[in-house]
């Protein structure tokens, strides 16, 4: 068994700020990621860092457009430390070395993103991810933090108390995939899960293929509530045939859009008089996708995003990474042509319930990053956020577990007394299978000692990964996984309607039963991918559920979800996030409403105008 | 080991399996029905498809009777316009063979994890076109890297040469004042910009004659680091002596023998050769001024 102060799950950029953050205050940290750190998907952020840097900017206003992206659904606190923190963080990234794409004067540049009432996103051209993660990789090396590559975590060794709030995290067991060895990992002062986004729940998504939200599934069936999950965010501008990602910086720049009639659509069709192409993300996906269904798409599919115009010099210096993805995933040359776009998943706004400390209901155990949900983005996310979230609640779980005395949280967790009960009507009792809801360490007896919790878990795991290697015949995972994401994407996408969500259901329901059956085809103990894909495929059916019972459960339109059934924020009713508890796998819906006292001032709901 | 090896052809596409133990399981697979409609849509698809490519596809794996001996697997996969070698490679896993073992997550060129030796050349298998390669398309892991299993190989030792020159940011000097940054020239930026691009997927190293004859020597991926911080204004001249002494011990730039190999196949342009040739010239001022 290994056994350090802090036990990092995933190497992306959450994962590494955390790590860093830990080992900073003097904890043995490790980081265990089934991918090596620099594999990690931080490396495919495109646009930018929002923060609050230069004179005329201001936290405060970072914080207002925040929250009036989020379509008031954001809570004040969370908001609030995002837009106060970013600033030093950034600063702290230049001083590790990033390097930023600069002004004259030698200070790091800023440009317009969609949503924002300053030019406030830092770069590094239109590869700023990369950026960021090597060089938060490179003080992790200088840290000495240890790093188990390639080992993927396959469940959390949580105590079995009855109630989630009074169950403690001890560690993780993880495989080593180069060798097929199942290890437990014990945690003497906290778990901090930072699996990024699971996008592979659909089909189109700007998502790596790693993707599959194991971190939610995990801290999910342990116990903690997963919070928003309807509130999938659709990128307007991904490559139509491979959903890989043109960044937001094609529009900040100047980048137009265009229908198959030529027409300057935003701005033609009402859409987004003011702002445009730099409406809110949901509200342009939306725009394009009612183009091609009201038949002015191209090939029925997509629509143009044009920087034609911008000239070939401030493409080079700005976006010049676009003209290679472009170029080598579409076969289209971004200087002499447009580029083909439409929609695709490209990041989860909900996620594991966690407070402004990363820290859940659960003793021990924190979350930061896409997987997690304090909540900053509501039920939409600003371009340029999410790299802040990574650095700035990466951070604070990195310190909060290292044993950092914290302020205290002003977000809740887990049932309390401001949560009530919700309902909902589905066709079938979703999760209701009840083989594969086994969560916790759980044997109804030795709670106490945590070596031994991570022990039962090990035991457990190896159990279950023996039994898939054993079957000799049965079902593939491939097969699952697919109808699995093609159901979500023809019924949960950006636009939804209660008959789709059944349907989805009933579809996530069939693949809950196909994967009691499933086996793992190739024999072999040696980095066997074919196992590793299985164990995330049964995360993804979990998470597919979560966010589509979410979805229908709120009967409103709001940021991301639309609902053509309800074609009105309705505040009254639903300034409220969706919570839902795995409850041995029959998922129990509640609700918690929403922060929106700040520091000094209440955020008051607007209509949101573009 | 070495990937070279002689082709023993084993057909494992779904149409023309001929081993016993193959069609056993293909009996077995009838049983279920859902594994069966699959093969047959994927038949199917193959047979409606316009085009087909076929692959070869180097297969090893030590723990496994029947794969221990390193062989090439056929695959025959449907084509259309646009598909690339990872498309490919994955096709074949989810409907042929699942054991079929490679790397790969972002697909969009960015984390480097499926660099591989594709018709004789290092290339990340998700920027290769598959209509832009004479077929069939040999697929092969990385050479001069010890291969785990089938496309695998292990990296080990290239992130050790990584992590040997210090690849990380070291500053004496951070302005006063908490939002102050070390200002940095765009001159100076554009002048590091190339080399920050690195993905570490690995193909400069393994290409790489030097480094296969000289497993110390640094090698092209590991010097391009040194120089992003070699070249880097904001660290200060001690570092940049003390990199400069990494950099020319030994198993340092010296070794580099100007064959260019790295910069032909590094998938993201990276002028590697001009990198180490300038710092083999540094290297040179550094030492007239001590003399």
């Amino acid at each position: 068994m290994h056994e350090h102060d802090v036990i990092v799950v995933g190497g992306g950029g959450a994962g590494l700020r955390a790590a860093i953050a830990a080992s900073e205050e003097g904890a043995d940290t490790a980081i265990v990621s089934k991918l090596h750190p620099v594999r990690s998907h931080t490396g495919a952020a495109e646009g930018g860092i929002n923060a609050a840097l230069r004179e005329g900017d201001s936290w405060e206003d970072h914080a207002y457009d925040t929250m009036k992206g989020s379509d008031y659904l954001g809570d004040a606190p969370a908001i609030e430390t995002l837009a106060q923190d970013a600033p030093e963080e950034v600063i702290n990234l230049e001083h590790w070395g990033m390097p930023f794409s600069r002004e004259d004067d030698g200070r790091v540049s800023q440009r317009p993103f969609g949503g924002l009432s300053f030019p406030r996103t830092t770069y590094a051209g239109a590869e700023t991810g990369h950026h960021l993660l090597h060089t938060m990789y490179e003080q992790a090396v200088k840290h000495g933090i240890q790093v188990y590559d390639e080992w993927q975590v396959t469940e959390l060794a949580v105590t079995d108390h009855e109630d989630p709030e009074d169950r403690k995290c001890h560690g993780v067991v993880a495989y080593d995939v180069k060798t097929g060895n199942i290890e437990g990992f014990k945690a003497n002062r906290g778990v901090i899960l930072a699996t990024g986004g699971p996008g592979q729940v659909y089909d189109h998504t700007t998502n790596a293929v790693s993707n599959t939200g194991d971190g939610y599934a995990m801290a999910y069936r342990a116990g903690v509530p997963l919070e928003d999950m309807e509130f999938v965010q659709f990128h307007p501008t991904t490559l139509p045939s491979t959903g890989v990602l043109i960044s937001e910086g094609v529009r900040g720049e100047g980048g137009v859009l265009y229908n198959a009639d030529g027409e300057r659509f935003m701005f033609e069709h009402g859409y987004a008089n003011n702002e445009g192409e730099l409406a809110s993300r949901d509200v342009v996906s939306r725009a394009e996708l009612t183009e091609v269904n009201e038949g002015r798409g191209v090939n029925d599919e997509y629509v143009y995003l044009d920087m034609r115009h911008l000239g070939e010099e401030r493409i080079l210096d700005r976006l010049e990474n676009i003209l290679h993805l472009a170029e080598d995933f579409e076969g289209v040359d971004g200087l002499v042509e447009p580029m083909p776009v439409k929609p695709g998943q490209h990041y989860e706004m909900g996620g594991i319930e966690t407070d402004e400390n990363g820290e859940t209901c659960i003793e021990g155990l924190y979350a930061a990053g896409e997987c997690a949900c304090v909540s900053v983005h509501g039920s939409n996310r600003l371009g340029g956020n999410a790299l802040p979230e990574l650095i700035v609640f990466g951070k604070r779980a990195g310190q909060h577990a290292a044993g950092k005395d914290m302020k205290e949280a002003e977000i809740t967790t887990g049932y309390t007394d401001e949560c009530e009960p919700g309902e909902v009507d589905t066709p079938v009792a979703p999760g209701s299978i009840r083989q594969t809801s086994d969560d916790v360490a759980a044997d109804g007896g030795a709670l106490a000692d945590p070596t031994a919790v991570v022990e039962q878990t090990v035991e457990h795991e190896r159990e279950r990964v023996q039994s898939f290697l054993e079957k000799d015949e049965g079902l593939q995972h491939a097969a699952i996984r697919e109808d699995l994401q093609a159901s979500m994407t023809e019924n949960v996408n950006v636009f939804r309607n209660e008959d789709g969500l059944k349907t989805a259901l009933e579809d996530i329901r069939e693949a809950r039963e196909r994967y009691q059956d499933v086996y793992v085809d190739d024999p072999s103990r040696t980095f066997n991918t074919d196992l590793l894909h299985t164990i995330e495929t049964r995360n993804l059916i979990d998470l597919a559920e979560a966010i589509t019972l979410g979805a229908l459960a709120r009967e409103e339109f709001r940021g991301a979800h639309w609902r053509q059934e309800f074609q009105e924020r309705r505040d009254d009713e639903w300034l409220k996030h969706t919570l839902l508890r795995w409850n041995d796998g029959d998922p129990e819906l509640f609700y918690k409403p929403v922060i929106l006292e700040g520091e000094n001032k209440t955020y008051e709901p607007k209509v949101r105008s573009y | 080991m070495s990937t070279q090896v002689p082709e023993t052809e084993t057909e494992t596409e779904a149409e023309t399996e001929s081993k016993p133990h193959q069609e056993r399981r293909m009996a077995e697979k009838a049983e279920r029905r859902e594994a069966a409609d699959r093969e047959r849509l994927a038949r199917e698809e193959l047979e409606a498809a316009d085009e087909t490519v076929h692959l070869k596809v180097f297969r090893y794996d030590p723990e496994v009777e029947g794969k221990q001996e390193p062989r090439f697997d056929d695959f025959h996969v449907p084509y259309e316009k646009g598909m690339t070698v990872l498309d490919a490679l994955m096709y074949a896993r989810d409907h042929y063979d699942s054991s079929l073992t490679f790397r790969h997550s972002c697909r969009q060129a960015i984390c480097g994890s499926d660099a591989m030796f594709v018709n004789g050349s290092q290339r990340l298998c998700c920027k290769t076109q598959l209509g832009e390669l004479e077929t069939p398309v040999r697929v092969e892991p990385l050479p001069h890297q010890e291969v785990v299993k089938d496309l695998v190989v292990d990296m080990q030792h290239f992130y050790d040469q990584m992590e040997a020159v210090e690849p990380y940011f070291q500053t004496n000097e951070t302005p006063d004042g908490e939002l102050e940054e070390q200002r940095q020239s765009r001159e100076n930026r554009e002048k590091i910009k190339m080399s920050t691009r690195c993905i570490w997927c690995g193909a400069c190293m393994s290409s790489c004659n030097i480094a296969a004859g000289d497993n110390e020597y640094l090698g092209p991926a590991a010097i391009n680091k040194a120089y992003r911080f070699y070249m880097d204004e904001r660290e200060g001249e001690d570092l940049q002596e003390h990199r400069m002494r990494v950099l020319e011990q030994e198993h340092g730039v010296w070794r580099c023998q100007t064959q260019f190999s790295c910069t032909e196949v590094c998938p993201k342009d990276i002028p590697l050769t001009e990198h180490i040739q300038e710092l083999k010239r540094e290297a040179v001022k550094s030492n007239l001024k001590f003399w």
